[in-house]
């Protein structure tokens, strides 16, 4: 699984290897760590946002490792959706029933709709949309833009999807 | 000093270009020991042929005042075939449904020996292979700079200064009509058929402006790059096309506040030649505005290069072709 966690270290030299050192220890893959030494917390320590996959079983392990060794766990979350695009509609969005087209990309299970902005000038006139769908692995999001293409050639959407760069096959 | 001569097989907006551009460099080009000399010329109302050397100033101001150059009214055969010269160069109009009259008279030209400059796309989009194979067999250059993004060397760029390379991919914007178009929308919120027309009145989109809004000039010129860069035998039909007449300003807006900007973007690589509306994120070297033309070059060694300018224009689509015409006169 993929957890993000919140860790809270003490001002002092040495803190961000000891808080580290047990993901590693329990086979941990760190995938990123955001380190602010200038944004302190109101108690005066300093917030680590870490993100790494790590076995669900040695979980518990680990929080009992760093609070044992003086590293606060401030939160604890799992990052399920970790791969994100955005894409443009332009159509008949809400005739063609926009519940379904969300509907469509969250019943995978493994991909959702997170973000949607609409703009409907007239009610004549085509609307546009901004989504942004979120899925667990690149896999899944091409995927999920696949089915979303279908449908909006079903409903006879236009839909415009971010530059395919060729570096990224590189 | 070395004495080229050429024909201008069509006189429009590119071969009147090209007439000024010699005109222009006559001296600078003599410094450099080449003379070029236009011996034929061929519009659509007639001809004029002068074996010594056709007088380019008058036939310009022949041009601008009777509409025509010409004097006598030998075919584009007849001229191509008949007369002693060393370089063809092929402006008539782009046709996309048979290449003609483009295809006779390159075809007619490598056959009588002669080299090839051209910025028509209509034949290079359809028998790619066929037109190389034929100035190969012939022993002359076949030479295009023009018909893809105007002024912009992306051939050269390609096959001289990238020598060695292997392109992996190439994206790039390379429709000046599209590009005024979407950046007009965005920049002032206008509907797509009142930006139009905008266009229309400045000359940028033509009367007809279906040819470059549903994207069938990008994929033109995506398949003479494709067919040049990765020598595939690509025609214009196996391009996937979507074109720019569905997009709202509102589209476009939201796009904007999400730090995206949305572009008319031709894409080979993968075997895939596709030409869609793309989101460009505002920061992306491709992203430029107005009806500039850009393109981004992916290769192996040198990694990505990315080069922009103008993709039209009569002085600027002649500047590719002099540069071909060069080219040729310091190789043969």
């Amino acid at each position: 699984m993929i957890v993000s966690m919140t860790l809270e270290l003490k001002d002092i030299p040495g803190q961000l290897v000891l808080a580290l050192a047990p993901i590693s220890e329990l086979h941990g893959n760190i995938m990123s760590v955001i380190h602010q030494h200038e944004e302190k917390t109101p108690r005066g320590t300093i917030p680590v946002q870490v993100t790494f996959e790590i076995d669900q079983g040695v979980l518990d392990e680990l929080i009992e490792k760093l609070e044992k060794s003086g590293v606060g766990v401030a939160r604890v979350g799992e990052e399920r959706l970790r791969s994100s695009i955005s894409v443009v509609l332009i159509g008949h969005i809400i005739h063609s029933d926009i519940g379904d087209t969300i509907d469509r990309i969250d019943s995978t299970g493994f991909a959702e709709v997170v973000d949607l902005s609409l703009s409907m000038p007239a009610i004549e006139k085509t609307s546009s949309a901004y989504l942004v769908i979120n899925a667990e692995g690149e896999n899944e999001l091409k995927n999920a833009l696949e089915i979303l293409r279908e449908v909006a050639i079903k409903k006879d959407l236009l839909m415009i999807e971010p530059i395919r760069l060729n570096s990224e096959a590189a | 000093m070395k004495t080229v001569r050429l024909s201008l097989i069509g006189f429009g907006a590119v071969g009147q270009g090209v007439a000024q551009a010699i005109l222009q460099k006559k001296e600078i080009l003599k410094g450099q020991g080449i003379d070029l000399c236009v011996v034929g010329i061929l519009d659509s109302k007639g001809s004029e042929i002068n074996v010594k050397g056709i007088d380019l100033k008058s036939a310009l101001e022949r041009k601008k005042q009777k509409g025509t150059v010409a004097k006598g009214n030998d075919s584009a055969f007849e001229i191509i075939q008949d007369v002693e010269h060393e370089i063809v160069v092929e402006a008539t109009p782009t046709n996309i449904k048979n290449g003609e009259p483009g295809l006779s008279n390159m075809s007619a030209a490598f056959n009588s020996g002669r080299h090839v400059v051209t910025s028509n796309k209509g034949p290079l989009a359809l028998c790619f292979s066929q037109l190389k194979e034929a100035a190969e067999d012939n022993g002359v250059f076949f030479r295009y700079e023009a018909t893809v993004g105007g002024a912009v060397p992306i051939f050269n760029l390609i096959h001289e200064s990238l020598a060695g390379n292997r392109v992996i991919g190439i994206e790039g914007i390379l429709n000046g009509t599209t590009n005024y178009i979407l950046t007009r929308m965005a920049q002032e919120r206008l509907p797509y058929e009142l930006v139009l027309k905008e266009a229309q009145e400045l000359g940028i989109a033509e009367t007809d402006p279906t040819y470059d809004v549903e994207g069938i000039d990008s994929a033109c010129k995506l398949v003479i790059l494709a067919n040049s860069v990765f020598g595939e035998a690509a025609t214009y039909r196996d391009v996937e096309v979507t074109g720019i007449t569905k997009i709202t300003p509102e589209a476009l807006e939201l796009a904007s506040k999400n730090n995206y900007v949305v572009k008319l973007i031709c894409e080979a690589g993968n075997g895939t030649l596709i030409v869609a509306p793309r989101l460009v994120p505002k920061k992306h070297p491709l992203v430029v505005g107005g009806t500039l033309n850009v393109a981004s070059i992916l290769t192996d060694l040198a990694g990505r290069i990315t080069i922009s300018g103008k993709g039209a224009g009569s002085i600027e689509t002649a500047s590719s072709i002099l540069s071909d015409i060069l080219y040729i006169v310091r190789n043969s």
